[in-house]
């Protein structure tokens, strides 16, 4: 301990709990390489018995009667309906003939995994919903909503033909890279809302606990599995809409859809699970 | 402000919890006024009872105290698991320290998932007050 510069956690911001030392080291250096295996290890030190590619089956990972009652969902997945409906709009030409794969790497097949990334033209993260959206926008289309029903289907059908790849992220030698990586770091660790919650309380501080009658998903591969049927919602929902609820639930205000914030946020918690497969559609109780 | 954020660094390879919070409780809520004075001798124990049964709506009340969310509590449904068991609390705290708590457990305990129901107006004194006077119950 002596040898760590112990910047001990003095706000609540630090929702971790985590003595931040930083041997030899810059305080406020960025690093998301000493991120991303500190985030990991931190997990697979909580629940040893895990391997890591057993996270992203989120709150179904926590305990093995919960499992079971996964591994019986998955007989008949509740998800099927979406995936089947995706496949089939992915299919379908625009009405100026062209198709969603005409606007990807690989047309489209296999490549959840690299999303989201940071483009540098733009200077954003670009997510895979707003990449469909902008697809359709640019082919004459209107643009689907961000947190259900369409965008759930084609993104459910381009995460199942990515399926057991591991997440991918990049982040670009480019400091306004490096910057969106920092901003959705600290979104996720900020506390917010009346209730005073940031993500990290529930899924870092809390993986496993019930909340009511919900387990809480661990944080790390919690996007793995996106986009998610839930029986709460008797339907399907994807990353924006599941931001934008956890939002709600601390009676916070959520950000629109795609907003910077949880463009970054995305960035954030997909390159600090990366290595871990993409498991979506997923379904959840 | 970027390194208070940086919650996740190396620190010899090891990552460590960092010790609960031990220090003591600032006493520095007051205490519930409006109780003190209705617990007149004669009036005390029958106004106690009624707010302590004010208090258990509150506390399971889902818009307001919401406790059961992380709490198992006597008489509770569909308790979370994320808390301890509120239980024999009279043996452990002080009402002064019971009403502490639930006004902004970030003072004891600043990492705690608790939310601050005085300091964030979730609660108001009064109903902390009954809150705590349910609590005693337990
Ligand atoms: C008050 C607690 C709470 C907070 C704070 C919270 N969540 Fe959640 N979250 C939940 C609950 C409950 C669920 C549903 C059960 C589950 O899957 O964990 C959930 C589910 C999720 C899921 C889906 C996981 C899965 O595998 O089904 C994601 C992704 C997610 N949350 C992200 C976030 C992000 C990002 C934040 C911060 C903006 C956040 N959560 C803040 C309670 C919370
Ligand atoms: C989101 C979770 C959450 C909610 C909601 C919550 N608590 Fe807590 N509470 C905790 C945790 C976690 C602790 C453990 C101590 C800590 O974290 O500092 C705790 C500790 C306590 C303690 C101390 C118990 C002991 O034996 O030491 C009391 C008393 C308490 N809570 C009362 C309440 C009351 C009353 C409410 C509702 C008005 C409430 N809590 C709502 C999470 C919660």
């Amino acid at each position: 301990m002596t040898r760590c510069l112990a910047i001990r956690a003095t706000i609540a911001t630090l929702a971790l709990g985590l003595l931040a030392c930083a041997p030899a080291q810059a305080a406020d250096t960025v690093d998301p390489a000493a991120d991303k295996a500190a985030f990991q290890k931190f997990f697979t030190g909580k629940f040893p018995k895990l391997k890591l590619e057993d996270f992203v089956n989120g709150p179904y990972s926590m305990n093995e009667d919960l499992h079971r009652q996964w591994e019986e969902k998955e007989q008949f997945p509740p998800y099927e309906f979406s995936l089947e409906a995706g496949k089939e709009m992915f299919a379908t030409p625009f009405k100026n003939g062209k198709t969603y794969a005409d606007c990807f790497p690989n047309k489209g097949i296999g490549i959840r995994q690299n999303y989201p990334f940071f483009d540098e033209k733009e200077g954003k993260v670009v997510t895979l919903e707003l990449a469909l959206n902008r697809c359709r926008e640019a082919n004459g289309e209107a643009p689907f909503s961000y947190v259900k029903d369409d965008m759930a289907a084609l993104t459910a059908y381009m995460a199942f033909t990515s399926r057991g790849k591991p997440m991918d992220i990049k982040i670009p030698n480019d400091p306004r890279a490096l910057e969106a990586y920092q901003k959705g770091k600290e979104y996720f660790y900020t506390r917010r809302g009346q209730l005073n919650f940031s993500c990290a309380t529930c899924h870092i501080q809390s993986p496993g606990e019930r909340i009511r009658a919900e387990v809480l998903a661990p944080a790390l591969g919690i996007l793995n599995a996106m986009p998610i049927y839930r029986s709460e919602w008797s339907g399907m929902g994807t990353t924006s809409r599941r931001f934008t609820t956890c939002n709600s639930q601390i009676r916070g205000v959520p950000l629109n859809p795609q907003d910077d914030e949880y463009r970054n946020l995305e960035y954030y918690l997909s390159y600090v699970s990366n290595g871990l497969p993409i498991s979506g559609p997923g379904a959840r109780p | 402000m970027a390194f208070v954020l940086s919650t996740l660094l190396y620190c010899d390879g090891i990552i460590e919890i960092e010790a609960r919070e031990t220090s003591l409780i600032a006493t520095f809520s007051k205490p519930a006024f409006v109780l003190a004075l209705l617990a007149g001798t004669a009036m005390a124990a029958p106004a106690q009872a009624q707010s302590a049964a004010e208090g258990q709506k509150l506390a399971f009340d889902r818009g307001k105290g919401n406790c059961l969310t992380c709490h198992v509590i006597k008489g509770g449904d569909l308790p979370g698991t994320i808390g301890p068991e509120l239980s024999g609390l009279k043996a452990k705290y002080s009402r002064d320290e019971l009403i502490a708590i639930v006004t902004d457990e970030t003072k004891r305990n600043p990492q705690t998932v608790m939310p601050p129901f005085g300091r964030n107006r979730i609660l108001s004194e009064k109903e902390i007050g009954a809150v705590v006077d349910f609590l005693q119950t337990l």
